[in-house]
């Protein structure tokens, strides 16, 4: 029962060996059986069933979607009409969404299933999954240690087999370092690949769709069926969606980068550093051509980053009142203390912490200084890492500089956590598409994740080179 | 020092938030680390760029403007914690 591709599902649906129902039936039990990991807010246990049996009367008759057979969790940032939202928040207490968002639209009109609701790093600021309301969730290679974040729970959800895929966001990193950390694949696509509609905002410029899988394929097959225009999100790219999952076979010889400095990087745990110097030698061993690059930006991208996300966030967070949706203080006397005392009620500390950075830097004196010397060097981040896939087809680097850490390691330490994302915000600022792949374990058996960062709009590319890398170098590393 | 607690209370209030003495002083003396790290940047010449705003390369992506029901007033409320028939319900505002 321990799928790792939608392929082989397939055909052992067609054989007769196993049908949605059982598979439903199965990733219920093992989420029952590993409650502890908290993965899970909410589990849609008989929806899901009923729409089992539905996909497998389609797939019958053969009616049935590109995503049949797909058991699919939502990290809970991700608007499912009736029900619940909470972007791990108190500050969203009851809240039930009156939509369903495109990309989750888009994944049921092909009959994929969705199995329940996904702990996260509350409103997706996190890199450890210790900030949800609802409790941390566990790493299931390590119980001690944190899954990653801020899609934890979607990550260990693929990682324990609880559920088949998992959608979540990536604003900073948020899905490929949790991936990293569970050692499963994830995809951050192209900023505007996906549309927007449906997704809880935390900081706009940054903010897109990602998937959880097991294999690159699935992967591909996913974003095929989410990206695209859509008249819900003027954002939206209007290019054309290839259909990725069929062309994944790599041509010829590659040229690929990698920045010298994250080699050297002073965190950087050598058994992360030897699975890059591993991953390197192979591909030059295949033939590839694999160069050492200087980007002098490496120590300004994690502060660029978060001027601009809290930046963004205080703004995108202020639509919280009280008033229209979620919880409201029992204490007000007047509309300025609702306001303040239902958001200091409802945010957790991050966030809270977050939102005051974020109004700092764009309050009037300090606007020029802060926020807009950040969109200056985000652009100097943007054209280096354009010029550099102009030389080379792919980047290399470490998804995180180190496996998973301890709970509680991180936690009194902001700036220490916000360090956790030094190698995924270079994709983030400069939105071009990364794909995180596993790369075997650290003594302790911990999974560890190498990161390919490729050209804007040039997923299909990404996806062939990931298969290989995966399939035919990581494999003999 | 690029804050003091004065700035904190403003800027608490600017985001409608509050916080105890003890939280204050968290904040702050988080604020303070936090941006005195944030000014590594001043350390890049930044002299002749243009700040990067927009990230979405689509201009204008324009729809035809119709008039068009989405949310009926009910499922709108729906969600509201405190309500009438016809409104969402707040504290008095004129004495």
């Amino acid at each position: 029962m321990r799928y790792r591709s939608l392929r082989a599902i397939r055909t052992d649906i067609a054989a007769g060996n196993t049908s949605c129902s059982d598979l439903v039936r199965f990733y219920l039990q093992n989420i029952q059986d590993n409650a502890h990991l908290n993965a899970f807010l909410e589990v849609f246990a008989d929806e899901a069933l009923t729409q089992a049996e539905a996909v497998d009367a389609k797939i019958r008759n053969g009616s049935a979607g590109k995503l049949a057979g797909m058991v699919i969790g939502l990290k809970d940032v991700l608007a499912y009409k009736d029900h619940t939202l909470q972007s791990s928040s108190q500050i969203l207490n009851g809240f039930k969404s009156l939509f369903t968002g495109t990309a989750v639209q888009r994944l049921l009109n092909e009959d994929a299933i969705i199995i329940g609701r996904q702990n996260c790093d509350e409103f997706a600021m996190g890199a450890s999954n210790e900030n949800s309301s609802f409790g941390n969730v566990l790493n299931a290679a390590d119980n001690s240690k944190v899954p990653g974040g801020s899609s934890g729970g979607s990550a260990v959800a693929v990682q324990a087999d609880l559920c088949f895929a998992s959608i979540g966001s990536d604003t900073g990193g948020s899905v490929r370092q949790p991936a990293a950390f569970c050692g499963v694949v994830g995809l951050k696509p192209t900023y505007s690949r996906i549309s927007r509609y449906g997704l809880v905002a935390y900081a706009s410029s940054f903010d897109q769709i990602g998937t959880l899988t097991h294999s690159v394929e699935d992967a591909a097959l996913l974003l095929e069926v989410m990206a695209g225009a859509d008249e819900f999100d003027s954002t939206a790219s209007q290019r054309e969606v290839p259909a990725y999952s069929q062309h994944l076979e790599v041509s010829g010889k590659k040229k690929i980068g990698y920045i010298k400095d994250t080699l050297e990087s002073p965190g950087l745990q050598p058994e992360v550093k030897a699975a890059m110097e591993n991953a390197i030698e192979a591909l030059k061993a295949e033939g590839h051509t694999v160069e050492a690059v200087d980007f002098p930006y490496l120590a300004y991208m994690v502060p660029t980053y978060y001027i601009l996300t809290t930046a963004e966030a205080s703004s995108n967070l202020s639509r919280f009142d009280g008033v229209k949706y979620g919880h409201r203080s029992e204490q007000a006397t007047d509309l300025n203390s609702l306001y303040k005392k239902s958001r200091a009620e409802g945010f957790g500390e991050e966030v809270q912490r977050r939102i005051m950075l974020g109004t700092f830097v764009l309050s009037a004196s300090y606007y020029d200084a802060y926020y807009t010397k950040a969109q200056k060097v985000r652009r100097l981040i943007k054209e280096k890492t354009d010029e550099l896939l102009s030389r080379f087809d792919f980047l290399i680097l470490p998804t995180a500089p180190t496996t998973a850490f301890s709970i509680g390691e991180n936690a009194k330490d902001p700036l220490a956590m916000y360090l956790a994302d030094i190698f995924t915000v270079q994709a983030s600022l400069a939105g071009v598409p990364a794909i995180s792949v596993p790369a075997g374990t650290d003594a302790t058996n911990l999974p560890i994740g190498l990161q390919l960062i490729g050209r804007s709009f040039e997923e299909q590319e990404l996806f062939a080179f990931s298969k290989y890398l995966t399939d035919n170098i990581l494999v003999s590393t | 020092m690029k804050t003091d607690i004065n700035t904190i209370r403003n800027l608490a209030h600017l985001a409608r938030l509050e916080f105890n003495e003890t939280k204050e002083q968290e904040m702050l003396s988080d604020l303070n680390k936090i941006l005195n790290w944030m000014e590594q940047l001043n350390e890049l010449n930044t002299d002749n760029v243009e700040p990067l705003i927009h990230m979405s390369e689509e201009v204008n992506v324009m729809r035809e403007d119709f008039a068009k029901n989405t949310v009926t007033h009910e499922e709108a409320l729906r969600n509201a914690p405190k309500k009438d028939s016809d409104y969402f319900r707040v504290p008095k505002v004129m004495e």
